[in-house]
């Protein structure tokens, strides 16, 4: 007769807290576990072997990763910036308009729908140098003769997989951007031209200020998921052309999958999720400022 | 005098055109940009392999209806198995999606409505495990699962989308709930309802639309979901669209007019379902992180 009820919001949080764990928490410890060991698919018994941090000092001391992981972060940084730019714009053009408004915001949110996958092939059957869109395009118009390489040559692949991953997400950007622009009092801005202000100055010290937390709950959403990225190079080109578009997951998948050395892979795993976390602390920190200062 | 009155005039009217201009042809690019691709997609699957194939490109698109053929025509030349795999999408994805927000609603409410320590603490953690990259968990599910044996069904994936999407449907709830005056359900039960009734009759049907939209970025998320669901699936008993499109593919050709028809299947009812539930879906999103 002496136990506690538990309290109501511990009993309203289990189903969550049991689903996490059994799901991510335990798959996360034994991979965290198998970090540490030499452990290889086809042979199950290497599980029980402890090699100490000898993975992870592979790794770190591997050209390749680091190169596929300063990839990734350049990626993710360009990637991110240009959605938000890009982002900004469309929503500021999108806001601007007074007729058929609804319909622009409606095909705003078209790439939403599409899988990451299914933006891979997408862009993989656009970018073909054969067949693909883009070649047959540039000939017909004579801008070139020879079918550039797109997928092929290791810079202009890197661009068609940023080209394709900005496509997918910038609409997340201007969607939320759009929303921060209907929400503004009018006010300010009207003050602010009778003042005599120029657009320029209206947008930077009260548009701006205003969308600030519409920015950062875009960026923490998509921070959320920067490893889709991984769907579309998987596709597009699976990391390749010698390996000049590899990143920090494709490297992973293929550590694990392919050469079937689950421990080495785990640990890459292990520098890929915090770098997830990093970002995801990050645009959180930011947000939660941005909140604050509004006030929410 | 008046002469340079009419000329500032119009240099501010032409100012003002040419910045109109800029403003549509920019609006037109980006619209061009963003349909453009998908219209392309569309657009092949339709369109007979040669000329798909053809180079140089034939601009004039003939009309087909050859690959739907194929692909529906069962497991024969080039076919795929679609309705399997578009049935295994749909189980998937409704069923946790259901499952997902039931739960999420539950942690939303807990969090919106009760105070305990550690509560932001609890929530950031919550969303550091949506974070964990799919393919950096596929490694380590793919083991256990088939260690316990669930690999290859549609209990495991359902299992995984669940809780790939539980934390998401909390932060979206949590932001709704905690918009809905406290004095709404402190009202019905001094009417006499219980905090259970209290909740579905006065609560809920507020924080409907915010519950929608969760359910919809759970949806999709699982209808779209690759890296999880391309380890853990093997046959055609649970393989997911996503996974199908791979099907396609050989060694070194993909027949890119199949593709085309499979990928607009898939579109379809994400983009009917989105359709339906747009202002729900935007809202959803700003106030559930904004005010949240």
């Amino acid at each position: 007769m002496l136990r506690r009820r538990p309290p109501d919001w511990l009993t309203l949080l289990m189903p969550t807290i049991i689903v996490i764990a059994i799901i991510v928490l335990i798959p996360l410890i034994f991979s965290f576990y198998s970090s540490f060991t030499p452990y290889k698919l086809t042979r199950p018994s290497t599980l029980w072997r402890w090699v100490g941090t000898a993975n992870y000092e592979r790794i770190l001391s591997d050209l390749n990763f680091w190169a596929a992981f300063g990839r990734t972060i350049l990626f993710l940084t360009i990637a991110l910036n240009l959605e938000l730019l890009f982002g900004l714009g469309i929503a500021l053009m999108v806001n601007k308009v007074t007729w058929g408004q609804r319909t622009l915001r409606t095909v705003l949110m078209f790439p939403m729908m599409f899988s990451p996958i299914l933006v891979g092939f997408q862009f993989k059957f656009i970018f073909n140098d054969n067949v693909g869109l883009v070649n047959n395009a540039l000939q017909s118009l004579g801008i070139t003769d020879v079918a550039l390489p797109w997928l092929v040559d290791s810079k202009l692949a890197l661009f068609s997989i940023a080209f394709a991953e900005i496509w997918m997400s910038t609409s997340i950007f201007a969607i939320l951007i759009l929303a921060g622009l209907f929400a503004m009092p009018r006010d300010p801005l009207e003050a602010a031209k009778v003042d005599g202000c120029t657009p320029w100055q209206s947008f930077r010290h009260i548009t701006l200020p205003f969308l600030m937390p519409f920015i950062f709950i875009a960026m923490t959403i998509r921070s959320l998921d920067v490893a889709r990225a991984y769907d579309i190079v998987q596709i597009m080109t699976g990391g390749g052309p010698a390996r000049r578009t590899e990143l920090v997951w494709t490297l992973m998948a293929r550590t694990g999958y392919v050469d079937a050395r689950m421990g080495i892979a785990n640990a890459m795993g292990y520098v890929s999720i915090l770098l997830s976390i990093f970002f995801t602390i990050y645009f959180f920190r930011k947000l939660s400022a941005a909140r604050a200062e509004l006030g929410l | 005098m008046s002469t340079i009155a009419t000329d500032r005039n119009r240099l501010h009217r032409n100012r003002q055109r040419a910045l109109s201009w800029a403003h549509f042809t920019g609006l037109f690019l980006v619209m061009c940009i963003i349909c453009i691709p998908g219209l392309w997609i569309v657009l092949n699957s339709f369109r007979p392999t040669v000329e798909i194939m053809a180079k140089p490109p034939i601009w004039v698109p003939t009309f087909t209806l050859e690959h739907y053929r194929a692909m529906f025509g069962g497991a024969g030349e080039g076919g795929v198995p679609v309705f399997a795999y578009f049935r295994n999408s749909l189980i998937i994805s409704v069923t946790s999606t259901i499952i997902a927000i039931g739960i999420g609603m539950a942690g939303g409410y807990a969090f919106a409505r009760y105070r305990f320590r550690g509560k932001s603490y609890y929530f950031v953690g919550l969303m550091l495990f949506r974070a964990v990259p799919g393919v950096a968990l596929s490694l380590p599910l793919f083991i256990v699962f088939a260690r316990v044996g669930i690999i290859d069904t549609h209990f495991g994936l359902i299992l995984v989308y669940v809780a790939m999407n539980v934390p998401f449907t909390v932060w979206l709830t949590d932001g709704f709930f905690r918009q809905i005056p406290k004095e709404l359900y402190e009202a019905a039960e001094i009417d006499g309802c219980t905090r259970w009734q209290a909740f579905w009759r006065v609560e809920f049907p507020v924080a409907r639309s915010g519950v929608a939209s969760a359910a919809i970025f759970a949806f999709l998320t699982s209808w779209n979901e690759f890296a999880l669901a391309s380890q853990l699936t093997r046959s055609t008993g649970s393989k997911t669209m996503p996974v199908g499109l791979l099907d396609f593919t050989a060694e070194f050709t993909i027949n890119w007019g199949g593709m085309c028809a499979l990928a607009v299947l898939m579109i379809l009812p994400a983009l009917a379902l989105t359709f339906i539930v747009q202002k729900h879906l935007i809202s959803g999103l700003t106030f559930g992180g904004v005010k949240g």
